[in-house]
């Protein structure tokens, strides 16, 4: 399981200098290990692999352990996924069972 | 004002015969209508339409739960952003801003994104209930409100986890032993549009705003309350500069205590004409009349009098300023200065137009029970006619009347009358209406005779008084109102210069009658003495006469004695040889 702040594997720690700079960042917003949260790191983890080719970062943040981060990044819904690059700021909820609805919430059709 | 602070709340097992706790709500009047406010530890509904107050509902409960009980709250705002409620609250009298500083208050905005979200599969709202928790732990809330939880409607398609969540988060406000109210939009058949009174079981409060005859009137009503009685009427409320007051239930029935007690109307020989003792305490007076009959004049003089006595007056002027009015009283002879400066007598003087029929009673019954007076004059009651029909005027008076009454205070209400000559006090029936609400009743007439028109009042009524029924004159002079002897000529009761020319009158004879005695007792003291003339001259006449008698009897004598004395000297002579 993807604990809160790791990179997914998909790239390395060390490798982050070679991050390339249109590389996503997406971060997953999960309380605790339930399995709408296990189910959406596993759906995200697949679809990244697929459709980005490595040039992901994933960051998974748990509000039971950052409650905070709720009321700071606005989050209402478990879980949320947000992809902060590249801009604009993307937003879609739920365990990404539907990997129709991520990739059109994620603009990833234009990408290839 | 700190209640003492409950224990850690355990979640409330609910039974049908359960007893819930009720905590006070905060909103002024609401708790005497709920018998102690809302329920403790559960959550409550409030519905109403846009501008209704909800909002304002919520955030009163929370700020005053927290200055007047001691209880630290938290506000969500889904719609409202947080600068805008502080500064909206501001002007109400809370700072929240400081409240928040203070460690009392978590005030949040939590956005809800009104555009489409993709929703990918399964998910939760548990994002609000960690926000929500971590916020009522910062400050230990036993209050909190959620403005308005319908929100998540708009923000989340799939109503039936929406639903499940909403089921989860009342259970989950239990739970965690707040008190909690959740506004939510007013629906077209239902309470709130999306039907959160299902999963609201304890308590539902509906707000209202409606405009009837171009009046906005504001109602609430307790939908549901579980386990308590509660009344069911819509209870009128308004907002003002210092938030939400429900009116306070009038008396479901007329149980008033009734005093024994007299107080003087100002005017002692009005208070003869009163069984000789003035009205009754707590009792309702009607003063009525056309124009410049004097009205005001004798309600001031009610109030001035009350107010000498060092009973708290509180006047309600709708026709003039309150400067207006007190130069026009001094000039008969009331100062009303110092009574003011000893907070004895306060004026309220308002444009009856500017407010509608309940905002002036709420205004009413607000400052009566702010200042609890024990008499309350209002001048004139007619000039709420424009604002609300008959019916309205009534009932608006008679909540009034009640209130005060059921404080044991007496009221005084001026009514103008229209110019219209019908019937020997021109009554009308608007007058007829309010009359019977009354217990005394006086009507002011402007007499007119020998060109001239005079001021004069009777006394149509004063329930459990054996009132005088005169029709009696008056005046307003430097030294107040003096009522005047009554005076009949052959036609009756006499006014103004007539009653003048007959006092003169009356006077005139007294002299004449007066003069007359006087001659008479001339008259009788010459003739005695004329008479006591004749008799003296009687008296030396007769007493003449006798004198004369006694000579001559005398001489009689006298010559008897010289006959028989020549008979002896004779005899003697003679001796006699017979």
């Amino acid at each position: 399981m993807a604990p809160e702040g790791k990179k997914a594997p998909g790239r390395n720690l060390h490798d982050r200098e070679h991050e390339p700079e249109d590389a996503w960042i997406l971060r997953l917003y999960v309380a605790g290990q339930t399995p709408n949260s296990l189910t959406a790191f596993e759906n995200l983890k697949n679809i990244c692999e697929k459709h980005l080719d490595c040039r992901y970062r994933i960051e998974v943040i748990d509000l039971l352990k950052n409650p905070q981060l709720a009321k700071d990044h606005q989050i209402v819904a478990i879980p949320t996924l947000i992809r902060k690059l590249p801009t604009p700021v993307k937003k879609i909820i739920g365990n990404l069972s539907n990997t129709e609805k991520v990739l059109v919430g994620l603009d990833l059709r234009k990408v290839t | 004002m700190v209640t003492k602070k409950s224990a850690v709340a355990r979640p409330v097992r609910t039974t049908e015969h359960s007893e819930f706790g009720k905590i006070p709500s905060g909103i002024k009047g609401l708790d005497e209508i709920t018998g102690g406010g809302l329920p403790k530890g559960r959550p409550a509904l409030v519905s109403g339409g846009p501008g209704c107050g909800k909002t304002l509902f919520a955030m009163e409960f929370i700020a005053r739960g927290i200055s007047d009980y001691g209880d630290p709250g938290v506000f969500i705002a889904f719609e409202e952003k947080i600068d805008d409620l502080k500064r909206n609250f501001l002007s109400m009298g809370f700072d929240l801003a400081d409240l928040v500083k203070k460690k009392k208050l978590v005030l949040d905005h939590i956005a809800i994104d009104r555009s489409e979200i993709e929703e990918t599969g399964e998910y939760d709202l548990e994002g609000l209930f960690i926000r929500l928790g971590s916020m009522i732990d910062a400050v230990g809330a036993k209050r909190v409100a959620i403005d308005t939880l319908e929100a998540l409607f708009s923000g989340f398609s799939n109503e039936a986890i929406l639903r499940s969540e909403l089921r989860r988060l009342f259970l989950w406000l239990k739970d965690r032993g707040v008190t909690a109210v959740v506004t939510g939009e007013r629906g077209d058949r239902t309470i709130t549009k999306y039907g959160l009174e299902e999963y609201v079981a304890d308590c539902v409060i509906t707000l209202d705003h409606r405009v009837t005859n171009q009046i906005a009137t504001r109602r609430l009503r307790i939908v549901k309350y579980r386990g308590s009685i509660h009344g069911t009427d819509e209870y009128p409320f308004l907002i003002s500069s210092d938030g939400i007051s429900v009116l306070p239930i009038t008396s479901i029935s007329l149980v008033h205590p009734a005093s024994d007690e007299r107080i003087s109307s100002g005017i002692p020989r009005l208070d003869t004409m009163l069984g000789g003792k003035g009205f009754y305490r707590g009792s309702s007076i009607l003063v009525s009349g056309q124009a410049g009959t004097g009205k005001t004049s004798i309600a001031a003089t009610f109030v001035y009098a009350a107010a000498k006595r060092g009973e708290r007056c509180l006047f309600f002027i709708f026709e003039e300023s309150e400067s207006q009015f007190r130069r026009n009283m001094k000039s008969i002879g009331m100062d009303f200065e110092p009574l003011v400066k000893k907070g004895l007598i306060r004026f309220h003087a308002v444009r009856p137009t500017a407010y509608s029929l309940e905002m002036h009673l709420s205004m009413m019954l607000k400052l009566i029970d702010g200042f609890r007076p024990r008499v309350v004059a209002v001048d004139p009651i007619s000039n709420l006619y424009p604002i609300g029909d008959d019916i309205q005027v009534r009932s608006m008076l008679m909540r009034l009347i009640d209130y005060a009454k059921s404080l044991q205070i007496t009221g005084l209400f001026t009514n103008l009358s229209n110019d219209r000559e019908t019937g020997a006090y021109g009554l009308e029936p608007t007058e007829m209406h309010v009359s019977s609400l009354m217990d005394a009743w006086l009507i002011l007439k402007n007499v007119e005779g020998n060109g001239e028109r005079n001021r004069a009042f009777s006394i149509i009524k004063a329930r459990g008084i054996a009132h005088s029924n005169q029709l009696r004159e008056f005046v307003l002079t430097g030294k107040g109102i003096q009522l005047l002897d009554v005076y009949k000529g052959s036609e009756g009761v006499l006014f103004g210069s007539a009653r003048i020319a007959q006092e003169k009158r009356e006077i005139a004879e007294r002299l004449w009658k007066n003069e007359e005695i006087e001659r008479k007792q001339r008259e009788l003291d010459s003739k005695r003495k004329l008479m006591e003339n004749e008799i003296a001259l009687l008296r030396q006449k007769f007493a003449r006469e006798e004198d004369e008698m006694r000579i001559l009897i005398g001489q009689d004598v006298s010559r008897q004695k010289e006959a028989v004395k020549t008979m002896k000297e004779i005899a003697t002579q003679r001796r006699e040889d017979r």
